[in-house]
């Protein structure tokens, strides 16, 4: 039989052991499903997750997948850190790309080279009022924060909804719920020619660098650790519990709404009601399986990005839907909390009850 | 304003409000036994896709419904291996939930998007249901709103004077205590939650088998969230998730209001309308902290295992 048996103390090695594991764990469940659907096992997982990776155009294309969840995963993981359960990554994120819209609207025949960093400061003001609002409402009267994220992001859709289908319509887009094409000077700029890689990825390393340092080096980062982890040892050192609060939030809502912003600016080159399948909610797998450190984050990040990858490419390819996505990334998620289990239990395997009663009878 | 229109904004917000108050009845047991289960949303879909394939197949309205409620419990058993067996954090698990029944939900339901099914009849066809106002409202329904109501009274009577009830709670308060006196924790929470995610399952089949009726990916958008709020609202009594969960279909129908009466407004906009009154009711519940914590199953959320 198999028996669990509380560790005096949590395992460090499970602790980093723990994702690898449930990624493995997932392969192996991915593997069953795709058999279970009646396709070669071997031919599923090479298109699902070498091939769309197999050449260069392929690493860039992940790379533009993984630019907008990494935003919102770092920001995410300050909150966790935290023990701030916000999951408002997404309406944020949504809020973050109508403002953005909005601003580079302005901008359309313009020259101007404020154009692109101001239409990337509108995002970021965006997700910052989504999750000021999340902020206030959590802070000030109380509210559970995980409810008032989740219905700021239905807010947020149903706001974007309202944009695309109203003041934000193109007037001569014969009535597609669309926003005009942004102007050149608006967009981000290619890193690499032939590719659509935009220099929105050095804006994620410049994010990884800045988060990293601020967790591990700075005073700051680490008030926001003990307040996640003991929050009456927080107050009694005098740390301000409702200001530390306030930042995580903003920061967390600035990233998202960045990632907005990116999305529109970099890769759709307008505002469209399917801006983001869901990069917001990922973003939560991501800084859970990233061990909520910067550096875990950005492996996981491009894991999920590669699985996004793979349910487009196993829709062309295999004829199956895409979203699959979904289905592995919540297996992801399953297998981790399942296996989160070994940091602070031991799994003891013992023999039966009817064998060991037995061995003891011979004694 | 005429009457017709109150006769039918009386009617629709009862329908409408039926999914919250199937979910909410099914959360408050499941957190009276402290459990805090945020997997409605999967459930719900997985239930409204589970129930919507099986009408289709068979034709058969009970049988759909039976299989939401099936898959609805299979659902609530994972979320409870993961979070009372394996003690993983129970808001985690109740997302990880909501994750994967959104990603299994439109992937079973792909081939299903836009298929038509029979629509499931009032239960009966009577005179009264032409008594102005009131009349569509309360003899006009489908056999589910019925149920629902059934389910009322059979869970306020449960936890007014079966002594089953009374083990819930205490469950719910204190585990330990309550495995001292030689109550089985873990039995009574399972059956909770699988309570809760049949009712779950119900709910999300009503809406794709009885309300829509159709499927399509994602469409139980919120209302599990929204549900969630429900029991806080109610404060864990059943009276007031009655009250709250139609307050919210009224919300949820603002568009035919406007319709009626006229108002030019974005229907965008109105469709935020559930989620604002959610916050709304956010804010007014949770001014008072003290209050809160004085209704809310002490031991909610936490978890717990024998010997720790």
């Amino acid at each position: 039989m198999i028996k669990l048996v509380a560790r005096g103390q949590a395992s460090v090695k499970w602790g980093y052991l723990s994702p690898v594991l449930a990624v493995f764990l997932t392969l192996i469940a991915g593997t069953f499903l795709f058999w279970g659907l009646g396709k070669d096992p071997v031919l599923a997982l090479y298109t699902f997750f070498i091939s769309p990776i197999a050449d260069w155009y392929g690493i860039t294309e992940l790379l533009v997948v993984a630019i907008p969840i990494l935003l919102c995963a770092y920001g995410l993981a300050l909150c966790y850190r935290a023990s701030i359960w916000n999951i408002g990554a997404e309406g944020q994120l949504l809020l973050g790309a109508v403002v953005s819209s909005t601003m580079a609207l302005q901008f359309v025949d313009s020259t101007s080279l404020w154009a692109m960093p101001l239409a990337l400061i509108a995002g970021m003001v965006g997700g910052m009022i989504c999750s000021g609002i999340s902020a206030f409402l959590n802070l000030r009267l109380n509210c559970n924060e995980t409810l008032v994220t989740i219905m700021m992001n239905y807010i947020a859709l149903n706001t974007l909804l309202w944009a695309v289908y109203g003041p934000l319509k193109d007037p001569n887009g014969y009535n597609f719920p669309e926003s005009a094409l942004f102007g050149d000077s608006t967009l981000l700029p290619i890193l690499f020619e032939g590719t659509r890689l935009h220099v929105g990825l050095l804006l994620v390393l410049l994010a990884l660098v800045v988060v990293w340092v601020f967790m591990s080096k700075t005073f700051l980062g680490f008030q926001i650790k003990v307040l996640g982890l003991d929050k009456p040892a927080a107050r009694m050192a005098g740390y301000k519990e409702t200001k530390l609060a306030v930042m995580v939030f903003l920061v967390g809502g600035a990233l998202a709404g960045l990632a907005g912003a990116v999305l529109v600016t970099g890769t759709t080159g307008q505002l469209i009601p399917a801006i983001s399948p869901g990069y917001g909610y990922s973003a939560i797998i991501v800084a859970f399986l990233g061990r909520l450190h910067p550096l875990g984050i950005t492996l996981a990040g491009l894991l999920i990005a590669l699985i996004f990858m793979g349910g487009e490419m196993s829709q062309m390819v295999l004829n199956l839907p895409r979203s699959i996505t979904g289905i592995l990334q919540g297996l992801i998620l399953f297998f981790l909390l399942s296996c989160d289990v070994l940091i602070r239990y031991r799994v003891v395997f013992t023999l039966p009850r009817f064998l060991s009663t037995a061995t003891q009878g011979d004694k | 304003m005429d009457i017709n229109l109150i006769t039918n904004i009386l009617f629709a917000m009862i329908l409408t409000g039926t999914p919250l108050l199937l979910v909410a009845l099914g959360e408050m047991v499941c957190e009276k036994s402290g459990v805090l289960n945020l997997g409605q949303e999967g459930m719900m879909l997985m239930g409204a896709v589970a129930g919507f394939i099986a009408m289709y197949h068979t034709d058969n309205h009970f049988l759909g419904f039976v299989f939401a409620m099936l898959v609805g419990m299979a659902m609530s058993l994972l979320f409870g291996f993961i979070a009372l067996h394996l003690n993983a954090n129970q808001v985690a698990a109740g997302l990880a939930l909501t994750i994967f029944g959104t990603g299994l939900s439109a992937f079973l339901g792909n081939d299903y998007e836009g298929k038509q099914i029979t629509v499931l009849p009032a239960l009966v066809e009577t005179e009264l249901q032409n008594i102005p106002i009131i009349g569509k409202a309360l003899f006009a329904q489908n056999a589910i709103v019925y149920l629902s109501w059934v389910l009322i009274v059979v869970v306020y009577l449960f936890f007014r004077y079966h002594r089953q009830g009374l083990s819930v709670r205490a469950v719910g308060e204190d585990p330990t205590v309550a495995s001292n006196i030689g109550l089985p924790v873990m039995r009574i929470r399972y059956l909770s939650v699988m309570f809760g995610g049949a009712m779950a399952g119900l709910a999300g089949g009503y809406l794709s088998i009885a309300y829509t009726p159709m499927w399509t990916e994602g469409m139980v958008s919120g209302k599990g969230w929204i549900a969630l709020t429900l029991v806080v609202f109610a404060s864990w009594r059943i009276e007031r998730i009655v009250l709250g969960a139609y307050l919210f279909g009224f919300a949820s129908i603002m568009h035919l209001v406007a319709q009626g009466l006229n108002w030019s407004i974005s229907s965008n906009l109105l469709a935020m309308m559930p989620y604002v009154a959610t916050l709304v009711v956010l804010v007014m519940l949770s001014r008072d902290k003290q209050r809160l914590k004085l209704f809310e199953p002490m031991a909610l959320g936490k978890p717990w295992h024998k010997n720790s």
